[in-house]
């Protein structure tokens, strides 16, 4: 029986796979035959939702009913409850879909409410492994339509209208990309997607390939009929176990189907997509070096020009573009460049899809349209920051951006606004950071991200970045001086101005970003030899409150290198000398008389 | 290799499948499937409905269950909304009855009078039947 009356769908995302969505998966296969029910139901193994927070997730159709936090004990009770009798288990619900005994549709609430979702349009929505549930939800509907009707000019005309920008970083126009490469005389031509996602904390590449492998192959195919190409690359880092396996599916389904391969739609174009494993080199995302790694060198960047569009893989004009910008082609092409260019702002059209991570209610994926605010990101969307504590500030762009602060929460989010800022749009990671963050080691956390990942083949970069990290983790261990703080900002503009590639050339932001919105905690840690925050551990010091010490001894015993010593029923001390600020004193204390400042 | 008819009826015929996913305006058959519905014989219910919907090819049809609405009595119940009417409630449902309900008032819009529930002075008559004149 094709009509099914129920549909279970449940989360194969990277982050639900990670806390056992697929036993989940199989646990729901297993109840729903018992109960004689597995004709009616249908379980369907979906991409991320977003909501990552509270995964694993399912989500219960037609009811739309969204447990969150699901766990393999609680299947047998869903299936017995919802699946039977009807019933959603409310306990399981996510609270905020309850409303008054009713359930809200998962659309109304606070994390959905304002986004609009276009990259992300089928993720959570269509079962990745299944090029049919694609289709119904009018995949490969925009090839056809290029195939059929339209001349690549006027593709690259509607992309061109659409007023795309590249969503891996640089902000480049699309449109303008495309035509640079089909302008170029060739005989052979290629297609690449940048699959090597390498921000800390930013996912969202993954997520569309696992959740849409699909858009990203019919996006390449467009693109090249649109300059002239029949070859396509995807790089994608072998990391990313579960995206090169729907990758791998999606690619053979589509060959099956002939929407990959010779003479599609009966046309004279002909088009095919290869994998390329990376091996997670953060320089691998430079579309220079990832050319190199595709051909089998080492994977560094060459100095451009010539740009990719003359000279890329093995010497042909090469069209590169990120996972995200390809799946924003189709529905552009189905729904016209002007549908698109009506959302966003004057020099940001659409939507961009944002990781929030860090110190933030709803971990998770969110895609927004362009200029709405930092405020309605990490607040209305994000839901806060969570244990009531105070926004500090937000850090956009991973490795290459900045910090924003409070003060920046109105700002719209843009290409340019932030980058006249000092951060900028990056591939979309935003780590959220409370008053417990100390914005030094923040900092020296990036530095050292990128001192580690510097390929080495330019001068400023490779011996640049290592003197900085040497500079603050001085300032961390309280060595610092004034001095260091200047010699920071020079050595980070230098860095910037001459190295090779984007690595060297945006690697000093978050030092230089955090040095011009947070210099006092920077004076602090070399002037007065604190850490306001209270993380950098060398600058902390542990002492005994007198007045509540009831000199007890426990904290004495506990103590590892004996520095702690005092009379009994009187209060004791701590010798700072011999004190290692493992804080083992301050977890035994039971009259909370221990504090680290 | 695929023609555009061809992807035009993957496309069709993969949407009734997948379309409870997406925000539509479809008729709504609601099973009660609470124990007394249960032990009603609700399930051959929500079966029949189900194979004469697949049956007619019905699309745009959404087959919920509820618990119990507080009339145990009347079980098996069967609910019919269509998009801007009035909801419609069967009672003493089986499986024939279920049939007949998807075929006349789902599918041709005719409600099937002589299956609903009658509230005649606040008093609900299960065997009230309908007075052609």
């Amino acid at each position: 029986m094709a009509f099914y009356r129920s549909q279970v769908l449940i989360c194969g995302g990277t982050g639900c796979t990670s806390s056992d969505s697929m036993k989940i998966l199989e646990k729901f296969k297993e109840e729903v035959k018992k109960q004689n029910i597995e004709n009616e139901i249908e379980i369907v193994r979906t991409g991320c939702f977003g909501l990552c927070e509270l995964g694993p997730v399912v989500i219960v159709y037609p009811e739309g009913a969204f447990y969150s936090r699901v766990k393999v004990e609680d299947v047998e009770e869903i299936v017995a409850e919802h699946l039977v009798k009807g019933r959603p288990v409310t306990r399981l619900l996510y609270t905020e879909t309850i409303d008054e005994g009713r359930i809200k549709s998962l659309n109304e609430t606070g994390f959905y409410k304002k986004q609009e979702r276009i990259a992300l349009r089928n993720c959570g929505v269509i079962d990745p492994e299944n090029i049919d549930e694609y289709i119904a939800f009018d995949g490969y509907k925009a090839l056809a339509k290029v195939l059929t009707t339209m001349t690549p000019e006027q593709v690259i005309e509607e992309v061109k209208k659409s007023g795309l920008r590249g969503r891996g970083g640089g902000g480049f126009p699309t449109g303008l990309k495309w035509e640079l490469t089909a302008k170029s005389k060739a005989d052979q031509k290629y297609v690449v997607c940048n699959a090597d996602e390498g921000d800390p904390g930013a996912f969202m590449d993954r997520s569309i390939l696992e959740g849409d492998p699909h858009s990203v192959l019919e996006a390449m195919a467009i693109a090249g009929y649109a300059i002239g190409a029949n070859q396509g690359y995807i790089y994608v880092r072998a990391e990313y176990p579960i995206a090169v396996q729907r990758l791998k599916v999606a690619i053979k389904q589509a060959r099956e189907y002939g929407l990959l391969g010779k003479n599609i739609f009966g046309t004279d174009f002909s088009f095919d997509i290869e994998i390329r494993l990376g091996a997670g080199a953060f320089v691998c995302g430079e579309e220079t070096a990832l050319m190199n790694s595709i051909e089998g060198r080492r994977g560094m960047p060459n100095p451009k020009p010539p740009f990719p569009a003359q000279s890329g893989l093995w010497g042909k004009p090469t069209l590169i573009n990120n996972v995200e910008t390809y799946a924003n082609i189709p529905p552009i092409i189905v729904r016209g460049g002007e549908w698109f260019a009506s959302k966003g702002t004057e020099k940001s059209k659409g939507t961009k899809v944002f990781a929030l991570g860090g110190k933030i209610t709803n971990t998770g994926l969110v895609e927004v349209p362009m200029g709405i605010t930092l405020r309605e990101v990490i607040y209305e969307i994000g839901g806060g920051i969570p244990n009531g504590k105070k926004f500090k500030a937000v850090q956009t762009g991973g490795p290459s951006g900045g910090c924003l602060t409070a003060e920046h929460l109105d700002t719209p989010i843009e290409y340019d606004t932030l980058t006249a800022l000092g951060s900028m749009m990056g591939s979309g990671g935003m780590i959220v950071m409370d008053e417990d963050t100390c914005m030094v080691d923040v900092a020296r956390f990036y530095l050292d991200f990128t001192r580690d990942e510097s390929c080495g083949k330019c001068t400023p970069c490779r011996i640049g970045t290592k003197r900085m990290l040497e500079i603050l983790d001085r300032i961390v261990e309280g060595k610092g001086t004034l001095e260091d703080l200047d010699k920071l900002e020079e050595l980070g503009k230098q860095i910037k101005a001459a190295s090779l590639c984007g690595l060297g050339q945006t690697a000093p932001n978050p030092v230089l970003s955090t040095l011009k919105h947070f210099r006092d905690e920077y004076v602090a840690h070399v002037v007065d030899k604190k850490c306001p925050a209270g993380v950098c551990q060398a600058l902390l010091q542990y002492t005994i409150i007198e007045e509540k010490c009831k000199g007890c001894s426990l904290c004495a015993r506990q103590c590892p290198v004996n520095a702690i010593s005092g009379q009994v029923k009187s209060p004791f001390k701590i010798d700072q000398d011999k004190c290692i600020k493992c804080g083992a004193c301050i977890d035994k204390c039971p009259f909370k008389a221990i504090v680290k400042k | 290799m695929k023609t555009l008819q061809e992807l035009e009826e993957i496309r069709k015929r993969t949407l009734d499948r997948v379309n409870q996913r997406k925000d539509r305006t479809t008729t709504r058959i609601v099973v009660g499937m609470a124990t007394c519905g249960i032990a009603a014989g609700a399930r051959p219910v929500l079966l029949a409905i189900m194979e004469e919907i697949e049956k007619l090819g019905l699309t745009d049809v959404v087959v919920a269950q509820t618990g119990c609405i507080g009339l145990c009595k009347m079980e098996p119940i069967v609910e019919v909304i269509k998009p801007g009417e009035e909801k419609v409630t069967y009672v003493k449902m089986d499986a024939e009855k279920a049939r007949r309900i998807v075929r006349e008032h789902v599918k041709d819009g005719k409600v099937v009078e002589e299956y609903t529930m009658h509230v005649i002075q606040g008093k609900i008559l299960n065997d009230y039947k309908v007075e052609k004149e």
